[in-house]
């Protein structure tokens, strides 16, 4: 039957997604940036709507909030993931809406005074049968993708506006946004780049190499100099893994220091996120939101019986919570980290 | 001192003298429009005792600035190589490309030690001093105290082998015999805060010895003088900097350690042996990694030891109670000048409310006056940087590369208001008491 071979495919493709997932955490998979797990969520998203049995709006949620759970319960640190995946539950509400002819204004703002009133009974409304769902879903859901595709652009094109000429700019780690944000600026203006690699993995050696192939200025320095050049640095420019709903970073280890010392030096912070990044979690206990990766990277276990006896094997870190006053740019325009909410 | 001087002014008075020519030459002209031919005669003396006396004024007031902080100065570099010519010190090379804000320093490589320059046997300088700046220049001998005692060793060695050339004095040919070594040292690598106060001290005992010393009591009383230094200034006053800072250690202590001082890894051991009951964090940075030697000392002994990298302080933070530092210098303006990495820590603290202690003998005060880590710092080389990881190598060609510059700094200061507490042999100090303490030291001497 083709109906089944089609489910089999797709749990197929999911599983393999599923692993990979798991596997890209270790460091031991090939390792994916963010928008390419974002890419890959969607566009598993598209062939489940397209291929899987459901019948309303409601069930096709069910089906898509289930696989969602799994593919966050594979990998939680990659949060890309689960916004994807409220993203398309959102399209999915919004082209529910669209087909029953209610108006979209007055379904999203959701005012106390319907909140009261209403009192969450919208939950029945997706029980509804359309036909032209299914289609108006996957065409939204093919939208997203296209926004997806060009949010580095839409970043890069602002990097005029925030970098002058003849500026010290510092950077920490790899983000592939800010690379090409810089790449952009420096099309037309020149600066001076200072990166300060992160130990023990030293991505920095690697967006230094890469910014020097465009005549950047780039200097590398260990994270323990930081504070020491900040005091020269005009702007801080960084990318980050997730933008949390406060307004808080989830970024790599060393970003907090870093805005510490800009702090400082009243050095103005740029945060670099692309729109699959905002999550709409909120950083409740510590340390469910670090990431550990095993200590043979910073002490390895040949050096001796220091480690056997009484080392308590400490893991290095990789990602951390950085809270305070700093602008974000995203793909359409510029925030302040109090309006994060909104942007959801 | 006498000499000094003379050289001082030897290199000021030609440039002086064309200074004075022009300023005389200037109003000359301009005098005769002014004053009656009358009047010109004593105008024209007047003005020249008031240059000549600036002139001496200027001698007296102003300090040579030290060498290895004008590096972009070329007529500096000259002289430099004059006097390294005259004393027959092999001149040391910078290595790769300098960072632009740092052009004013030197950047050596670890692979042309100045060593390799030097035939053998060694003629000019003592074999004794040769090994030091080997070891120097290698990184064998880091840490201030270790250099410091290293260098009185070998001092007290070239004093043994030395004899008093006739028709001399050993007060005044000893002090000049000093001279090409030091030079030498700080071409191998410039010279510590400590090891300065050590040289300066050195030198005034010499210069102290009275004129009708036998040359073998002169020998033994340097060497008194030399080991009773090493034992007040270094080893007893780390004995007394521990009993100070073990009142701070409570027990269920977690203390933050960064680095490998070799005082703070002292009073660690001196609590853990008082039944102190704590465990420590050591903080560790590429590229020295010196935290792996603190942690192996500290291990040895029994206590409880935890290991991260600088970048994971945020982390590790909210459960330390202390954070103890050891310092490279004290400046008199208050700053902590210490291994790069420090600030940061005291910084990150600060931003915790945790207490920063840093511990430092009084031998390490210096008169310098610094707020940043721009103006005087040493440039380590920048080969530490490149590393190895998952087979590759990214940095591996970065002199091919134009635009690419790698740095490797090796001190920074920290500003006072970050440090709570220093602790000296002198007692618990606030970071501000430094110049107090060197006011006081200078009264005594």
């Amino acid at each position: 039957m083709p109906g089944a071979d089609k489910e089999t495919d797709l749990s197929e493709r999911i599983e393999s997604f599923l692993s990979e997932l798991k596997r890209c955490g270790s460091g031991a998979g090939s390792l994916r940036g963010s928008a390419e797990t974002a890419r890959e969520t969607t566009a598993l998203l598209r062939r489940t709507t397209a291929q899987a049995r459901w019948g309303n709006a409601g069930e096709l949620m069910e089906i898509i909030r289930k696989e969602g759970r799994r593919m966050t319960a594979a990998q939680p640190s990659e949060t890309t993931v689960g916004n994807m995946v409220r993203r398309v539950l959102k399209i999915i509400r919004e082209e529910y809406a669209r087909s029953r002819g209610s108006s979209e204004e007055t379904d999203q703002q959701e005012s106390l005074h319907k909140l009261l009133t209403s009192g969450g009974s919208s939950e029945d409304n997706f029980r509804q049968h359309f036909a032209h769902l299914k289609a108006n879903v996957i065409e939204a859901i093919n939208e997203l993708l296209t926004e997806l595709e060009g949010t580095t652009d839409n970043i890069s094109m602002q990097a005029l506006e925030h970098i002058h000429s003849n500026e010290v700019i510092m950077t920490i780690g790899r983000s592939r946004t800010v690379e090409a944000f810089l790449k952009d600026a420096a099309r037309k203006r020149k600066f001076h780049v200072i990166v300060a690699e992160c130990a023990p993995f030293c991505q920095g050696h690697e967006m230094a190499t890469s910014l020097c192939k465009e005549d950047i200025e780039t200097t590398v320095i260990p994270d323990a100099a930081i504070f020491a050049v900040m005091s020269r640095v005009n702007k801080v420019i960084i990318g980050t893994q997730t933008v949390l709903a406060n307004g808080g970073l989830r970024a790599v280890n060393g970003t907090h220091t870093l805005a510490l010392a800009a702090k400082h030096h009243s050095t103005p912070l740029i945060v670099c996120a692309p729109m699959f990044k905002l999550s709409p979690q909120f950083p409740n206990e510590e340390d469910t939101f670090h990431k550990f990766v095993s200590p043979h990277e910073v002490l390895p276990f040949t050096e001796g019986n220091v480690t056997q006896q009484h080392l308590t094997p400490f893991s290095t870190l990789k990602t951390e919570i950085v809270t305070g006053q700093r602008p974000f740019i995203t793909h359409s325009n510029v925030f302040h980290l109090h309006h994060t909410h909104l942007l959801l | 001192k006498k000499q000094h001087k003379k050289n001082k002014k030897d290199d000021r008075g030609p440039p002086e003298k064309e200074k004075e020519k022009e300023k005389a030459s200037v109003p000359a002209p301009s005098k005769p429009a002014t004053q009656s031919p009358a009047h010109k005669g004593t105008a024209f003396a007047i003005l020249h005792s008031l240059v000549f006396v600036s002139f001496l004024y200027f001698l007296l007031v102003v300090k040579r600035l030290p060498e290895h902080i004008q590096v972009d100065d070329p007529a500096a570099l000259k002289k430099l190589a004059k006097k390294l010519e005259r004393q027959q010190v092999p001149l040391r090379s910078d290595y790769g490309y300098k960072v632009s804000l740092f052009s004013h320093l030197h950047q050596y490589s670890r692979k042309n030690p100045p060593t390799q320059q030097i035939s053998i046997p060694a003629t000019v300088i003592h074999p004794s001093i040769v090994r030091l700046g080997l070891q120097y220049s290698q990184g064998i001998i880091a840490g201030s105290n270790a250099r410091s005692v290293a260098l009185l060793h070998a001092f007290k060695q070239v004093i043994r082998d030395y004899s008093t050339p006739p028709n001399e004095e050993l007060s005044r040919d000893l002090v000049n015999k000093l001279s090409p070594y030091i030079s030498f040292l700080s071409q191998c690598r410039p010279l510590s805060a400590s090891m300065g106060n050590a040289i300066k001290y050195i030198k005034k005992e010499i210069s102290n010895i009275p004129s009708q010393c036998k040359e073998e009591e002169a020998k033994r009383r340097l060497q008194e003088c030399i080991d009773s230094y090493i034992n007040e200034k270094i080893i007893l006053a780390s004995e007394a900097i521990s009993k100070y800072a073990i009142e701070k250690i409570s027990d269920g202590d977690v203390i933050l350690v960064y680095g490998c001082s070799s005082l703070v890894n002292h009073i660690l051991c001196e609590a853990f042996e008082k039944q102190r009951k704590f465990r420590v964090i050591v903080v560790d940075s590429r590229p020295r990694l010196e935290g792996k030697e603190a942690l192996r000392r500290l291990v040895k002994k029994g206590i409880r030891c935890t290991y991260v990298l600088i970048s994971a302080l945020s982390y590790i933070l909210p459960e330390v109670s202390k954070v103890f530092l050891g310092a490279h210098a004290l400046l008199a303006n208050g700053y902590v000048m210490s291994r790069v990495g420090t600030s940061q820590i005291a910084l990150v603290a600060k931003a915790f409310n945790v207490p920063v202690l840093v511990c430092c003998e009084t031998y390490k005060f210096c008169e310098r006056v610094q707020t940043d880590s721009f103006v005087s710092n040493e440039l380590d080389d920048p080969d530490d940087l490149i590393v190895t990881r998952n087979g590759k190598t990214h940095l591996e060609n970065w002199q091919t590369v134009k635009s690419l510059g790698l740095l490797n700094l090796v001190y920074d200061v920290t500003p006072p208001d970050f440090v709570d507490l220093v602790i000296t042999d002198l007692g618990m100090i606030p970071c501000t008491s430094v110049p107090v303490v060197l006011r006081v030291k200078n009264v005594d001497q």
